[in-house]
């Protein structure tokens, strides 16, 4: 169970995150943590890359909407990017593609994923 | 002083200065054992070393009995480490018993009782992979109608289920099981929207089947779809509608939908312990699913659910990871 997530300052407001590993009930705290260290301010923009996430259940998902939540109440943007198809479902299911602003990825589906 | 020990220490230490043998160490650790068990501290031990030596060697320097006096300033520090972890281990032991007692009172408080109809079979099994469960399925029923809920609390442990108690008071406060499946979300949405943390939501799915026309009308709050059967076409489909899970935002527009249900068709409710099952090879993908449920539609929707579950616990080599729920409606 491995998590690795690496933020990057791009400009005084956009910040580019980029996850890989497995989200799941032992790893989401890490993540947690991890994004409550970008200061959230007005105009804000945060690109979040999930290319390399194998595997994401629903206690990542709550990550991302409580992230959602509060860079929404700070004025600020999150996007989602380099979702593959399985996570792409977690967030059609669950209704966030309607609010939320998400990227799918345009490479083939990762051969370690069954779909 | 306890006298027993300082005899039993005096022996041993009396041993081991005369033979260096394996066994007198031995004999140390087996005491220390009990030295612990008695919650004799360390700056005690290094008195009752001092004691002992005293009588064994009285003859010893000056220098050297001082020495002792200095270790055991020194040990006392760890002493009292000893007793806060020995009252830590006792709090927890607590709380456990606690959770423990926690998790009973909701598995009374949140009890459903399937009801028995004419003219459908259910089948319910809903299995946590901790203690408290994150799932939960409700069932409101009067002689015509029968309302679903089955949900997914997304957080676990007691903020999960406290939640839970939301959702059933909410359901409790409608008006029964008529109500429609749009009405019934709205509800919980903003009773779960008002009051949950944000990184803490709900995905609900909400049926009601009305016996007088077998139709069945559904809604979903971000909610993996159900499973319909359909006997004549021997194929599955999937129950979709859009929403929005339950407690992210205020406002929000559910999607409604009507089937029909003939005679042997079936709809099967579930959650995501279901859907997100992985097995050493990767995920057991949905089509493995129905495969599963498909093998044993001629038995009840009881001995269905349970057969799933099973099959689907082996797959997994019997490492459960997610609570699991599944809800089997038949039509007779």
């Amino acid at each position: 169970m491995n998590i690795s997530v690496e933020l990057h300052t791009l400009g005084e407001l956009h910040v580019k995150g980029i996850i890989g590993g497995e989200i799941d009930a032992f790893t989401a705290p890490i993540l947690r943590e991890k994004l409550k260290e970008i200061t959230l301010q007005d105009n804000m923009h945060v690109e979040l890359n999930l290319m390399d996430v194998s595997y994401m259940d629903s206690t990542g998902l709550g990550v991302f909407v409580g992230f959602y939540k509060s860079i929404s109440a700070a004025n600020g943007h999150m996007e989602l990017t380099g979702l593959s198809s399985r996570l792409k479902r977690l967030f059609d299911i669950t209704g966030l593609v309607e609010i939320m602003d998400i990227q799918e990825t345009d490479k083939e589906v990762k051969k370690d994923e069954t779909v | 002083m306890p006298q027993e020990f300082k005899r039993q220490y005096k022996e041993i230490l009396e041993q081991y200065t005369q033979r260096q043998t394996e066994l007198n160490l031995y004999e140390g650790q087996n005491f220390s054992r009990q030295l612990i068990q008695k919650n004799i501290s360390p700056e005690e031990v290094i008195s009752i070393h001092k004691a002992s030596l005293e009588e064994l060697m009285p003859d010893l320097p000056n220098d050297v009995w001082h020495s002792f006096d200095l270790l055991i300033e020194v040990m006392i520090r760890y002493g009292l480490a000893l007793k806060e972890h020995q009252t830590l281990i006792k709090k927890q032991e607590n709380f456990r018993m606690e959770m423990e007692l926690a998790s009973n009172v909701q598995q009374t408080l949140l009890k459903t009782k399937i009801p028995v109809m004419n003219d459908l079979d259910i089948g319910m099994i809903s299995v946590p992979a901790k203690e408290m469960n994150g799932d939960y399925t409700h069932f409101l029923n009067d002689d015509t109608t029968i309302g679903i809920a089955v949900a997914d609390v997304i957080g676990k442990g007691i903020p999960a289920a406290l939640c839970m108690s939301m959702i059933k008071y909410g359901m409790d406060s409608l008006n029964g099981a008529e109500t429609e499946p749009i009405v019934v979300l709205d509800v919980i949405n903003r009773i779960v929207e008002k009051s949950v943390s944000d990184s803490m939501f709900i995905s609900m799915f909400y049926g009601t089947y009305d016996t007088s026309n077998s139709k069945f009308t559904y809604a979903s709050a971000g909610h993996e779809p159900p499973l319909f059967y359909s006997a004549k076409s021997n194929e599955f489909s999937e129950l979709q509608a859009k929403g929005l899970l339950l407690g992210v935002i205020p406002n929000v527009k559910y999607e409604q939908h009507i089937i029909s249900l003939d005679k042997d068709d079936f709809i099967v409710m579930m959650t995501d312990g279901v859907t997100e099952c992985r097995s050493k090879a990767g995920f057991i993908d949905q089509n493995t699913v129905m495969d599963i449920i498909e093998s044993v539609r001629d038995q009840s929707a009881q001995d269905m659910v349970e057969f799933v579950f099973h099959k689907l616990e082996e797959l997994q080599e019997f490492e459960q990871r997610d609570d699991f729920t599944l809800v089997i409606f038949k039509k007779k």
